[in-house]
């Protein structure tokens, strides 16, 4: 049984979600948020879309196999520590670098990447218990 | 036996395996350009730190007992890697093979040059590792794996008692290594501790070394291809515990508990595995018991503390790896060829296989000890050491006379049943094996001989400067030819004399020992199967008894005891009167919060729909959220509804396929009240702490350092964040690590109902 009024809302409120999710994943290191967080939002974006539509058509427009989602996110986790290794530093030691544009309020680091990497990871499980769950 | 035969395609070798034996023909070389230096008395030394801060140095030393054994294990590791290339060829597996044995060989020339105590059990435990992976090489037969893994538990059993040992040395001289210990010299000895050492080390060498009544496990390993036998179950690897013994020798050895229990344990082991060696119809199991018979021959003569006795010890050692490869690598051409190893069906081969029956020959006369060969020398060595051993030399020179008597019988068994009498008409195609399988036997069969003739040579440049590297040489024994008319030339005529005698009445003796080993009460391997199968039972009863499936059990047993211990130790810790109540004014709408989420509880608990239920609960996280946020946690607060939204999800979805809850009960179900026991004890508990630690005063050092140094060091003003993504990432990285196993765990456990 599918209900209308949900599938036009559910259109409308993923996308939304998933963009405050991103939101929060980056402004995390300031204000309350980061990938744990984010992936948990995006989590209930995937579980409206699901309850929604049905699993089928998360996966189509996921494109990517959930599994696939936590290797990429263990990878980038452990990759994002080995880089300042290789710099002489102590493994996940954050590296940071300030572009000189906006005055420098711009700041990349490492720990942006490792924050990705969780949020990946958390964001793979939740969808693989979740989809499988719903397809039974 | 199970090889099939091969006499058709005989010229056949593995590339790989040739291609291979350049690895211990290097080392072997290498050795023998430090040799003279080595042999003068030199002592090459080299260090890398590893983990400087536990002591644990990569500090590698070779000194004349190291050089005596790195010979052995490149020497004859080349040859039977030359022996495997022949043997395996045609075998699936043939690239794992070598990379396990060549793993091995390094992995035991770590263990005799190591000088870190705790390097040498890391190389101790790879070769357990191998050996272990190289008995069960043929792993599709169960009765392979079951030896195998029989090798893994006795081996790897007395490791850790090894480690004990090492660890309790540690404790009591404060220094992992061993060159160092000469300094400290007779005060272990005197230490309280001293005793405790002895032991563990000795279990160690007893399980690797094959000792009774620990020896079980070396007849049964001979489900190994048979090089491997040579290799390891012969020359090197069960030598491995000899060499701790020898190693330990100027550091633990000369009390009389040392004397005492090596002297007997090694007697003991030396006598039982001659009388069984008799027995067996399968030559490969007749040379493992005379291997064990070997292996306490060695222990016992370690047991001794004067320099005859251990230069027995050390020319044994020697004489026993050369005639045993060579016998175990020519038992293993016989099975290639013939295709079968049982004494009964062979016979006659010396005219197909002539190469094969001169190293054979050769190396059992030098087992038998006959005059001009190796074996010889080390058997007058032997008495001579028996003689003056300082604890029972009377039954040391008992037993070494039965053994060495029942030695020379079993080498006429070998020698004369496979090769002499009619060839019978299975093996009439039999052809002599390929050229790498004949040169190792004959090789070392050749060493048998031309040792016996020169040891002088062997005496100045390999056993002489391995005795002193571990014992103080007063008046040097030197091997020779002849040393005239003495006792212990007399006791070798007595020998030769019963071993033939013991040979013409072989079945007589068989059926003599098969009778009483079929009367003992109580051996090695049957308390090894009855602890083995206690151990399965007891590892049965608890996992059945906590993983019977159901999450409530779970859950339960989790909290249980959680609740349980947490409580106990915070109520032996503490006095429970300094708890005290303070009061506080709540504003009222704090007050309503936490009263909505009593209801909550009391809705979860009584409520006869699932939905309801759950719904409830997730009121109460809600209501936690909230606590969070209003005590200034807005992180917590987030994710804490965040995972209460997903789990209400998750758990609804499951929720739905389930069956309604039964109708309300008259009486409420023991079961029931045990949850609410366990649940209302692990709420009074957790509370009780949180009251206790916040009761006191709360060291803020952690808290400052964070605040001051979360953005200057790490560009971030949201603590908590930090601290999960720079501070402390290495957790974080163990959490989602953690996660993405319960994911991956979840996915497999939902696939597999699928199906």
């Amino acid at each position: 049984m599918r209900s209308h009024i949900l599938q036009a809302a559910t259109r409308l409120l993923v996308g939304l979600i998933l963009v405050f999710s991103v939101y929060l994943l980056f402004r995390g290191h300031n204000a309350p948020g980061g990938g744990f967080s984010a992936a948990l939002v995006a989590g209930t974006a995937f579980a409206l879309f699901a309850i929604a539509e049905g699993p089928g058509p998360v996966r189509q427009a996921l494109r990517i196999d959930p599994r696939v989602l936590i290797a990429w996110g263990l990878l980038l986790a452990v990759g994002s520590g080995l880089i300042a290794v290789l710099t002489g530093r102590p493994y996940l030691t954050g590296l940071w670098w300030t572009p000189a544009v906006l005055d420098g309020a711009l700041a990349v680091g490492t720990p942006l990447f490792f924050d990705i990497g969780v949020f990946l990871v958390v964001l793979g499980t939740i969808l693989i218990l979740l989809l499988h769950l719903e397809e039974h | 036996m199970q090889q099939p035969n091969h006499s058709t395609h005989s010229t056949e070798y593995s590339r790989i395996g040739l291609f291979s034996t350049a690895l211990p023909l290097l080392l072997f070389a290498g050795l023998c350009i430090l040799w003279p230096h080595v042999a003068r008395g030199g002592v090459y030394s080299v260090e890398w730190p590893w983990m400087p801060s536990l002591d644990v140095i990569l500090h590698f030393r070779l000194d004349g007992l190291s050089l005596l054994f790195g010979l052995i294990v490149t020497g004859v590791g080349f040859l039977v890697t030359l022996f495997a290339a022949g043997y395996m060829a045609g075998h699936a597996h043939t690239g794992r093979f070598f990379v396990y044995l060549h793993t091995f060989m390094l992995a035991m020339l770590g263990i005799v040059t190591a000088d870190n105590l705790l390097l040498l059990f890391v190389f101790w435990e790879i070769t357990t590792i191998f050996s272990y992976l190289l008995i069960g090489f043929d792993h599709e037969s169960d009765t392979t794996r079951d030896n195998a893994k029989q090798a893994l538990l006795v081996t790897g059993g007395g490791g850790l008692a090894l480690l004990v040992g090492i660890l309790l040395l540690k404790t009591a001289g404060g220094s992992l290594t061993l060159s160092d210990w000469l300094a400290y010299d007779q005060q272990i000895r005197q230490h309280p501790f001293y005793g405790a050492i002895f032991a563990t080390m000795l279990l160690g060498a007893m399980t690797k070394s094959a000792q009774v009544p620990f020896h079980f496990w070396l007849p049964n390993a001979m489900s190994a291809p048979t090089p491997i036998s040579a290799f390891l179950h012969a020359a090197t690897m069960v030598k491995a515990g000899i060499y701790l013994l020898m190693r330990m020798h100027p550091l633990l050895g000369g009390t009389p508990v040392w004397m005492g229990s090596l002297v007997v344990i090694g007697g003991v082991t030396a006598i039982w595995g001659a009388v069984q060696a008799v027995n067996p119809s399968d030559l490969k199991r007749m040379l493992a018991y005379t291997t064990i018979m070997g292996l306490g021959i060695l222990t016992m003569f370690l047991g001794g503390n004067n320099t005859a006795s251990l230069t027995a010890a050390a020319t044994f050692l020697l004489v026993h790896a050369l005639y045993k490869a060579a016998l175990f690598l020519a038992v293993g051409s016989i099975d290639h060829q013939a295709g079968t190893r049982l004494l009964e069906q062979l016979g006659g081969l010396w005219r197909a296989m002539p190469l094969t029956a001169l190293a054979v020959a050769t190396a059992t006369m030098s087992m038998a000890g006959f005059p001009l060969f190796f074996g010889f020398i080390g058997k007058e060595i032997m008495y001579q050491g028996a003689l003056t051993e300082e604890i029972f030399p009377h039954f040391a020179t008992t037993i070494t006379l039965l053994a060495n008597s029942l030695m020379t019988a079993v080498a006429g068994i070998i020698l004369i049943g496979p090769f002499t009498g009619k060839r019978p008409d299975p093996l009439a195609e039999v052809v002599e094996a390929p050229l790498p399988m004949v040169f190792g036997p004959g090789l070392m069969g050749g060493l048998c001989l031309l040792f016996g003739l020169i040891p002088g040579w062997v005496s100045d440049y390999l056993i002489e400067p391995a005795v002193r590297a571990f014992s103080v040489v007063e008046n040097e024994v030197q091997l020779a030819i002849f040393h005239g008319f003495n006792t212990p030339l007399l006791l070798s005529i007595v020998t030769l004399t019963l071993g033939g005698m013991v040979y013409f009445a072989r079945k007589t003796v068989r059926s003599a020992v098969t009778a009483v080993l079929d009367a003992l009460p109580i051996t090695g391997q049957r308390v090894y199967d009855m602890t083995l199968k206690g151990l399965l039972a007891i590892a049965h009863g608890v996992a059945d008894g906590l993983q019977n499936g159901s999450l409530h059990r779970y859950l339960l047993v989790t909290i249980g005891v959680f609740t349980l211990t947490t409580g106990t130790v915070w109520w032996l810790n503490t006095d429970a009167g300094t708890l005290r109540l303070q009061p506080v004014d709540l504003p009222v709408s704090h007050l309503l919060l936490v009263s909505l989420m009593a209801v909550a509880i009391l809705v979860v608990v009584r409520a006869r729909s699932r939905i309801l239920a759950v719904s409830a609960l997730g009121m109460v996280g809600g209501g936690a959220a909230l606590v969070f946020l209003v005590y200034g946690a807005p992180d917590l607060a987030l994710t804490q509804l965040l995972v209460e939204t997903l789990t209400l999800i998750i758990v609804s979805i499951v929720l739905l396929r389930l069956p309604p809850l039964p109708g309300t009960p008259k009486t409420v179900p023991v079961g029931r009240w045990l949850d609410g026991l366990v649940a209302v004890g692990t709420g009074v508990v957790v509370a009780g702490l949180c009251m206790a630690i916040t009761n006191g005063p709360i060291d803020r050092q952690l808290t400052a350092f964070f605040e001051h140094n979360s953005y200057i060091a790490a560009h971030g003003r949201n603590i908590v964040n930090v601290i999960l993504v720079d501070f402390r990432s290495l957790d974080t990285l163990g959490e989602i690590t953690v996660v993405a196993t319960a994911g991956l765990a979840g996915y497999a456990l939902m696939a597999k109902r699928r199906q």
